[in-house]
């Protein structure tokens, strides 16, 4: 038998992704519909002997093509005709969920409609008689409990067994749709015609309402009460501050930070030496023994480093988004995000920016118009991403000994100021004459099924492993070859590899910072490579042994700062121009990885060209501003 | 009156929306002439707003409630 074609369709925040996930687990393809940048999620099962073939096409409101998402989902239903079309319905938000479906059956779409969450709209005195809505519409009507795996699985059942066929619309909707094309017919502007038409569906909504669902007054939800507090005024801020807290003491220090330390425990004593040994015993040439230790372990493993930081925090993140808070930090934080030429919604990508610069692009996805996307997109690489922490607790702990902290808070302070300033000179500049709106939907609170939450948060992670593999595994054989060989071939002195000539001619634009060191200007040109490179660079330059460069805790990072002071790096820099080298690598281009990033999502290589050069441009005058006004000041 | 000059805890019906590029998406998430809306609450420095209707929240900046005509129902 042919495969059986399904496409779940539905608005935001009605679960959809949820049972797409319990029922194809974890053997769904996640990929980019093209031309545009929304996910194409696909999953294959089999059931009674059965292949089907499940897509969850993206959450919208309607398929008015006025967002990429509704382009999508419109786009599909025109060129495709998948065998069960199953519409997503938040039982407990009924009212506004018909709407689609109503625009769905003007389409000549054959439905299922699936009633989701129905037990929380019971705890707010709503009740859908399901067999009344079948009536209504003339199309079949399942229910499902959200979080349950059963009741999910009975959809299967229904898939295999529904005939599309016997369906047929009722009276109400052919009344509905030749009413609609009336209007169409009417000759008026089309701007009124499509009033006229979304007026006509609500009609027909409260019709439908009238037959099929009860609603009788429920006393204040927990929804109701948890947003006093949460989301309503200026309290609400403190308690994001604390939860946010929360959120970063168990991602780096907690949970994250022990975790990583296995991991590097595990790459220096385990895997380098077996690695040295097994090359040793087996005769592998000096020069490949190196390239394998010192390039790819070590350039490797540095990234892997970050992994279960990255992961927490994105678990966590995935998590508080499911329980429906982000909108609400969305909502408390747009009267200050909107002073700085932002949303409240540019939130979510900002603090995914401390974990990886990657995924946080691609977050700027769910803001609303054009202009709000691409400033976010813009001012996210200035955060301080985990990359770039082991530069300022490296330079911290050697030139600032005494106040290691404050010098590591001041750097994350000096990164969110400038990705607000640069917000606000973007939006009085190059976006000044569009516009920007918030339109936010506040989901009741829920607990979020932990399987989506770890399937949401592993696909926002995973860029950064794949980034390990691939792009770091390349850097990392670069930057060995390029320190190990120049023009007479394998040197031992670095000093005269191609890396130091590429090092010194690009350190002559930071005279006037004061670090025109060629060993800080190679470590800029790797760091553009990726962030990670910067630290091992400046180390491998400055002569310290590979295994001494480490700055996972704060005791290796002082014992790291200590063996490089006692290299020529102690004279190289004064505390003052290692500041302004710090303030450097925190703003400029961020790395290859993240200007690929932009480029997919601005949609343009001038994008990417323009990110690089600006960022670079603002980095090269504030760590100016830093060096200059630092010696006016009379500091060394 | 307009939206954006209600406050917390008000009800009203929606009477008219003035011309605008949102107008079609605010109709669309159920801004319908007619329908009740129930003032919730609102964020630090009293905006965006948080709004009640058709059973579901939707939360928007008072610059776009105010190109929504009401009337005070309770």
């Amino acid at each position: 038998m042919a495969t059986l074609s399904v496409a779940l369709t539905g608005n935001p925040n009605t679960g959809k992704s949820t049972i797409f996930n319990e029922l194809t687990g974890a053997r769904q393809k996640i990929g980019n519909w093209p031309g545009v940048t929304v996910d194409k999620k696909v999953g294959v099962i089999e059931h009674n002997g059965r292949k089907i073939s499940v897509i969850d096409l993206p959450g919208t409101y309607s398929i008015n093509a006025r967002s990429q998402e509704e382009q999508v989902v419109s786009d599909f239903f025109k060129q495709n005709k998948p065998d069960i079309v199953v519409n997503i319905i938040d039982a407990s938000n009924i009212a506004r969920n018909l709407f689609l479906t109503i625009q769905l059956m003007e389409n000549g779409i054959p439905l299922i409609l699936n009633l989701n969450m129905m037990d929380e709209a019971q705890r707010h005195g709503i009740k859908i008689d399901m067999k009344k809505l079948e009536s209504a519409f003339g199309m079949p009507v399942t229910n499902t409990v959200g979080r349950s795996n059963k009741s999910v699985r009975k959809l299967l059942d229904v898939f295999t067994n529904a005939v599309m066929s016997n369906y047929k619309p009722s009276e109400l909707i052919t009344e509905h749709i030749e009413k609609v094309r009336n209007i169409e017919r009417s000759g008026l502007a089309a701007a009124k015609v499509e009033e006229e038409i979304i007026a006509a569906r609500y009609d027909l909504i409260d019709k439908i309402m009238a037959q099929a669902v009860t609603v009788s007054a429920a006393g204040k939800t927990l929804t109701e009460k948890l947003d006093s507090y949460l989301a309503n005024g200026v309290s609400s801020l403190l308690l994001m501050v604390a939860i946010f807290y929360l959120m970063f003491q168990i991602s780096f220090n907690w949970i994250g930070q022990p975790l990583a330390d296995l991991v590097g425990e595990f790459f220096d004593e385990t895997l380098v030496p077996w690695a040295a040994e097994s090359m040793e015993s087996a005769g592998v040439a000096d020069w490949m023994q190196s390239l394998v230790s010192d390039g790819i372990i070590a350039g490797v493993g540095a990234v892997i480093n970050f992994v279960p930081l990255i992961f927490t925090l994105f678990i966590i993140l995935s998590f508080l988004d499911g329980t429906g808070y982000m909108a609400r930090v969305a909502f408390i934080m747009d009267p200050i995000m909107r002073r700085a030429g932002l949303t409240g919604k540019s939130i979510m990508p900002l603090v995914m920016g401390f974990g990886c610069g990657v995924p946080a692009i691609m977050a700027n996805r769910a803001l609303d118009t054009h202009k709000d996307r691409m400033i976010s997109i813009f001012v996210t690489p200035f955060i301080t991403c985990n990359a770039k922490v082991p530069i300022i607790a490296l330079f911290a702990a050697m030139f600032f000994p005494d106040n290691v902290a404050n010098v590591v808070f001041a750097m994350y302070l000096a990164g969110i100021l400038t990705a607000i300033v640069m917000a606000k000179v973007l939006s009085k500049t190059m976006f000044k004459e569009q516009e920007s709106t918030f339109l936010l939907e506040l989901p009741p609170y829920r607990l979020p099924d932990p399987k989506t939450v770890l399937l949401e948060a592993w696909d926002k992670g995973k860029g950064y492993l794949i980034k390990a593999g691939t792009i770091i595994f390349a850097m990392s054989v670069l930057i060995w070859f390029l320190s190990s060989f120049n023009s007479d071939g394998m040197t031992e002195d670095m000093n005269e590899s191609y890396l130091a000539s590429i090092g010194s001619a690009t350190s002559v634009i930071f005279a006037p910072q004061g670090f025109n060191t060629w060993e800080a200007g190679a470590a800029v040109v790797t760091g553009i490579l990726a962030k990670e490179a910067v630290v091992s660079t400046i180390g491998i330059l400055y002569g310290a042994d590979e295994d001494a460069i480490s700055t996972d805790s704060e005791e290796e990072a002082n014992e790291t700062a200590q063996t490089l002071l006692a290299t020529s790096m102690g004279g190289a820099f004064t505390p003052l121009s290692a500041l302004a080298f710090m303030v450097f690598s925190l703003l400029y281009s961020p790395c290859m990885t993240a200007l690929g990033t932009v480029k997919k999502e601005a949609q343009g290589f001038k994008w990417m060209a323009f990110v690089f050069f600006y960022t670079t441009a603002v980095a090269w005058v504030i760590s100016l501003i830093v060096y200059q006004g630092g010696k006016l000041l009379g500091f060394e | 009156m307009k939206l954006d000059e209600t406050k917390t805890g008000m009800t009203v019906r929606i009477d008219s929306l003035d011309e605008s590029k949102l107008k079609q998406r605010l109709m669309t998430m159920g801004l319908i002439p007619g329908t009740r809306v129930e003032i919730l609450n609102s964020a630090p420095m009293g905006d965006p707003i948080a709004l009640r209707l058709r059973s579901y929240n939707l939360a928007m900046r008072k610059d776009d409630a105010a190109k929504i005509h009401v009337t005070q129902i309770s």
